[in-house]
């Protein structure tokens, strides 16, 4: 009896050793080989994230009720503001029409080739990952639907992020906020160039910025389209504080309030390694 | 129910944790400092019933919160794995003491845990992570404890008790 629990002690011992070994041989690999481990992990995600999106649907239906709620007590506020708006929005439709054909009108008479029109699928956030450590998110299309890795995300009109990792149904968008993003963005106002790094916080920093080029609170903040990965001129955030040299950014969009987003196909191929384009593509063409 | 598929709720409500932590709440800042739900799980099974949620399932967990969450794979496995063996080698130093006992000794579990995360982090993508949301974080995961650590005790004494 005593050598028999000695040899389950002894058993026990070996597995943990073996299974710690085994992390950090993970790590080591992650580290190494990242597009493999990228590829394991896509293939777990396409088979739970089913599984997330029933567990998701009360949570949702709970959300939508509150939010109903809270909408109703707003309403009539809610109606005037956009009242307001749309008088003033009118008035720029006017004058975008305007610019348009005067900018088609000038463009003919320069020989100017346009930038190839974008496809884009629209897509439901599934998943909100990570925690303090990893600002990124699960949306429920993959290399299926047309998604490819290097994609910008947008919501609405502002960039958000973009795809880290395809699976077949699902794909990883990392966020603008997260550690491992970096982006190429210029101020709009001077266009002077940098470079927005996340740090896990939810005010990213503005860094490389030309050192006579002063940024201000109130900025607007651009992609430059520098890298050829994402088109130039799409809205980011505003410059929140300058302090210390240090200049952080506030996002026009914040990770909560993600429901949908827009994953675009710019046709830029860009920095990234070309990937054989994803056959039965769904995404309709703009 | 059955016995084998009673022997399987712990592991089978930790996964869940992990599943419901991806879940997108839609409340400002709440996403960067969410709770590590699993680790409470780890943590209880380790000293109540360490034979259902043994050091290998433990590992298994912490791979599944890895490549469901994004982080950098093999680091949440480490830190299960440690967190289930340490406290399942002090697991008689539990049984019989009050619940406040159990709830500190958590406590300072999950603040090693998390800084232990959030140095493999820092190392594997080469940066010093900010310590301040994970610090909130580990706060969120304590102040957790005494709903998930009541629940599961609900769940061990109405299904597991006569096992």
């Amino acid at each position: 009896m005593g050598r028999l629990a000695a040899m389950r002690l002894l058993a026990n011992r070996f597995a943990f050793l073996s299974l710690l070994i085994a992390s950090l041989a993970l790590m080591v690999l992650g580290k190494a080989d990242a597009s493999l481990i990228e590829r394991i992990r896509l293939t777990v995600v396409d088979a739970v994230s089913p599984v997330i999106e029933v567990v998701f649907r009360p949570a949702s239906a709970i959300a939508d009720g509150v939010n109903a709620m809270r909408d109703l007590a707003t309403l009539r506020s809610e109606n005037a503001r956009l009242k307001e708006e749309n008088a003033r929005l009118m008035h720029w439709q006017t004058v975008a029409r305007h610019l348009d054909s005067e900018n088609r009108a000038l463009r003919t008479q320069l020989n100017f080739i346009p930038d190839p029109d974008p496809s884009f699928i629209t897509t439901r956030v599934i998943g909100d990952t990570g925690g303090a450590f990893v600002h990124s998110m699960l949306v429920n299309s993959g290399s299926r639907d047309g998604v490819r890795k290097g994609q910008a995300v947008l919501s609405g009109e502002v960039m958000v992020g973009r795809i880290a990792e395809v699976g077949g149904r699902s794909a990883r968008v990392l966020l603008l906020t997260d550690i491992n993003s970096h982006l190429p963005v210029m101020i709009e106002g001077s266009r002077a160039r940098a470079i927005l790094t996340g740090d896990n916080s939810d005010r990213p920093r503005l860094n490389y910025l030309a050192p006579n080029s002063g940024a201000a609170p109130g900025d607007r903040i651009i992609t430059s389209g520098h890298g050829g990965v994402f088109p130039p001129g799409m809205p980011i955030g505003v410059v929140s504080s300058v302090q210390d040299g240090i200049i952080r950014v506030e996002p026009f969009v914040h990770r909560h309030q993600l429901e949908y987003v827009t994953v675009v196909e710019y046709g830029l191929p860009g920095i990234l390694p070309p990937e054989p384009p994803a056959q039965g593509g769904e995404g309709s063409e703009r | 129910m059955d016995h084998g598929v009673r022997n399987l709720l712990p592991v089978g409500m930790t996964l869940l944790l992990v599943l419901l932590s991806a879940l997108p709440t839609h409340l400002p800042g709440f996403a960067g400092i969410f709770p590590m739900l699993a680790l409470i799980g780890v943590y209880y099974w380790a000293i109540y019933r360490p034979d259902l949620l043994p050091a290998s399932m433990a590992f298994c967990i912490g791979l599944a919160q890895d490549m469901v969450m994004g982080t950098p794979l093999g680091v949440a496995s480490l830190v299960y794995l440690l967190v289930q063996s340490m406290t399942a080698s002090q697991r008689k130093f539990f049984l019989g003491k009050p619940f406040l006992v159990a709830w500190s000794c958590f406590a300072l579990m999950a603040l090693a845990a998390v800084l232990l995360t959030w140095l493999l982090c820092s190392m594997l993508f080469d940066h010093l992570l900010p310590l301040g949301p994970v610090l909130f974080e580990t706060l969120m995961t304590i102040a957790v404890y005494p709903l998930l650590s009541w629940l599961f005790g609900r769940t061990h004494s109405a299904l597991l008790s006569g096992v």
